[in-house]
């Protein structure tokens, strides 16, 4: 979580992460930022995200990509 | 048979009076039968090519979810299935079905493709190499882009396990074939648009006025506006010897009136008319013009085709396991800030690449794609120094900037869209820089407007709408008009309608020489 967190802070450090629950619905994380932390999370955790879980429901939250993170290093 | 003719009112009146007076359950039936008449009025002939892409996408999403069902009864009813055999049962599924969507993907856009593009690729190779083939000179059938993209989203989407293939093959047809969005889009989604469109609707007074009303709005755009200024923008466009300097500012102006009510308002026209069969078909728009950059104009203008670029090429593109390895190795050469940029980027120029490609065979299409990216590209990275500017100045946060925002957004993108009038590349780039050379200023301003066939009448009518338009895009922000309109009395709701209608009749823009039939985005 801690990597992720600091990913997501480089991006935007004007953002409250552990409380924003609306990045995508509310624009703060555009296509740019997705990928860029998509990348991010390959190079630094291994983990690759599919195009299908690109979903808003994934990325609105840290807790909710943290998730989908646990859940793919799980497959 | 064009939206804009007496045909297709007489059409819509008898679908509509079927539609609420036949038993509920035949509502579907009846619009796929109205959608392939439709369709047949524009060239029966054509009807083969809708038919290929709608029946081999049922029949492959149908294929893949057996594919699925057969995975899953698998793992379901095998006793004491190990974690292994489960991934690998998996594993051939999604091969399977990855092989009956590649299929029809390379079918039906290879349709598209060989329709739209070879006589594209055989003037390049006939320049290229001095060669003397001759042109194919297919016909495009009508939305030929807009369906096979429908469709592509399907198949893409069945196979990604979003939603269950569509089982009956006719209430697939229609969703293909629905035919408010045949002329322009939008680019439904599946999803988006099968519930309302299969379900049966009961008479709703005020689902239907308010359908008829956004129809009457879409029709004062497309008849008031685009059609008035077509001949002006045709006439500096088709005249580039005659017509430089300041005409070339007045056709980037007028160009952008032009397409936003044409494009826009025959979106107004498809979802109205789509409201008030029960049917809601997905915004396109979402004001356009009050955007403050190219990034937000693109996210408010076209929306369909945006996000089906950005879902369906530009994440798969960004996330393949290409694009991780070619991001491990710019990192590694080219270090960390420059590295990490590189598959954000790659997949951007491919994505306006294919956007420029999909409105039209044309260069002019590929530069103004290719132009569109690499102003994006320069936003995004002088982001963080536009940030420092807004915490150091304190106007940047005012209304006034982000009036100012919205004009430069306004011209950037009509310097842009000069691309799609005048005939090639080379010419727009020397007509372009003539607006600052001093030609042609005194002329247009002392009646040389005037000889487009438009009076000073038509430029105060024009000048009248853009300003009715601009108010009705300030009321949009506080939420549909429809709704704020239903709210009034209704001595002011029909006394609104009422002049909408007279002004249309009365202003719209017809006569010898007009051609109602072609909205602009129906060429693309």
């Amino acid at each position: 979580m801690e990597t992720l967190m600091d990913i997501l802070t480089e991006l935007h450090p004007d953002v409250d992460f552990d409380s924003c629950e609306t990045l995508v619905d509310d624009k703060i994380l555009d296509s740019f930022d997705i990928i860029t932390i998509i990348t991010e999370l390959n190079s630094q955790l291994d983990v690759t995200i599919p195009a299908d879980k690109i979903v808003p429901e994934n990325f609105n939250s840290a807790k909710a990509l943290w998730a989908l993170v646990e859940e793919l290093q799980d497959e | 048979m064009s939206f804009v003719s007496f045909e297709f009112l007489l059409f819509l009146l008898i679908l509509f009076v079927l539609y609420y007076t036949l038993p509920r359950r035949f509502q579907w039936m009846l619009l796929l039968v109205g959608s392939l008449v439709f369709y047949a009025f524009a060239s029966p002939k054509y009807l083969i090519y809708i038919a290929v892409t709608a029946m081999s996408t049922w029949a492959a999403g149908r294929a893949i979810s057996a594919e699925y069902r057969g995975r899953d009864s698998y793992i379901k009813e095998t006793p004491d299935i190990t974690k292994e055999q489960k991934k690998a049962r998996k594993e051939a599924a999604k091969k399977k079905a990855k092989t009956i969507m590649v299929l029809c993907l390379v079918l039906n856009l290879g349709i598209l493709a060989v329709i739209k593009y070879t006589d594209f690729f055989i003037s390049n190779i006939n320049s290229l190499f001095g060669a003397d083939i001759a042109f194919m000179r297919f016909a495009l059938p009508m939305g030929i882009s807009f369906y096979t993209f429908m469709s592509a989203g399907y198949i893409i989407d069945v196979f990604r396990g979003k939603y269950a293939a569509e089982e009956n093959p006719a209430r697939f047809a229609l969703f293909v074939s629905f035919f408010p969005q045949l002329v322009q889009g939008p680019i439904s989604r599946f999803d988006d648009l099968s519930k309302s469109l299969y379900e049966e609707h009961a008479f709703d007074a005020q689902s239907i006025t308010h359908g008829a009303w956004r129809v009457l709005w879409g029709y004062f755009k497309k008849m008031v506006v685009a059609d008035r200024l077509a001949p002006l923008v045709a006439g500096i466009a088709g005249s580039p010897d005659k017509y430089a300097g300041g005409y070339v500012l007045a056709l980037i102006f007028f160009y952008s009136l032009q397409i936003y009510a044409d494009f826009t308002g025959g979106i107004d026209i498809t979802i109205g008319i789509a409201k008030m069969f029960g049917v809601k078909v997905t915004e396109n728009f979402d004001r356009p013009f009050f955007s403050r950059n190219i990034a937000e104009f693109w996210r408010r203008w076209h929306i369909t085709m945006g996000t089906w670029f950005k879902d369906y090429i530009f994440y798969p593109v960004s996330v393949s396991k290409w694009m991780m390895k070619v991001s491990k190795w710019s990192r590694a050469k080219l270090g960390n800030t420059v590295g990490k940029r590189v598959p954000v980027y790659l997949s951007t120029i491919l994505v306006w690449l294919a956007t420029g490609i999909w409105h039209g065979a044309s260069w002019n299409f590929v530069v103004w794609g290719l132009l569109n990216c690499v102003v994006i590209m320069i936003s995004q990275e002088i982001s963080p120094l536009y940030d420092k500017f807004h915490k150091r100045f304190s106007f940047s946060n005012t209304k006034g900037w982000d009036i100012f925002q919205m004009f430069r957004t306004f011209w950037l993108m009509g310097f842009l869209r000069v691309l799609d009038v005048y005939r090639d590349v080379p010419l727009t780039f020397r007509m372009v820089p003539t607006i600052f050379s001093g030609r042609g200023w005194s002329e247009m301003f002392s009646g040389g407007l005037l000889k487009f066939g438009l009076s000073t009448a038509d430029f105060v009518v024009v000048l009248a709408a853009c300003i009715v338009m601009l108010v009705v895009g300030i009321l949009q922000g506080r939420g549909t008009v429809c709704g704020q309109l239903s709210e009034k009395p209704r001595a002011v709701r029909w006394t609104v309608i009422w002049v909408l209608i007279v002004i249309i009749i009365t202003l719209g823009a017809y006569g010898i020489g007009y051609d109602a039939a072609q909205f602009i985005y129906n060429q693309f």
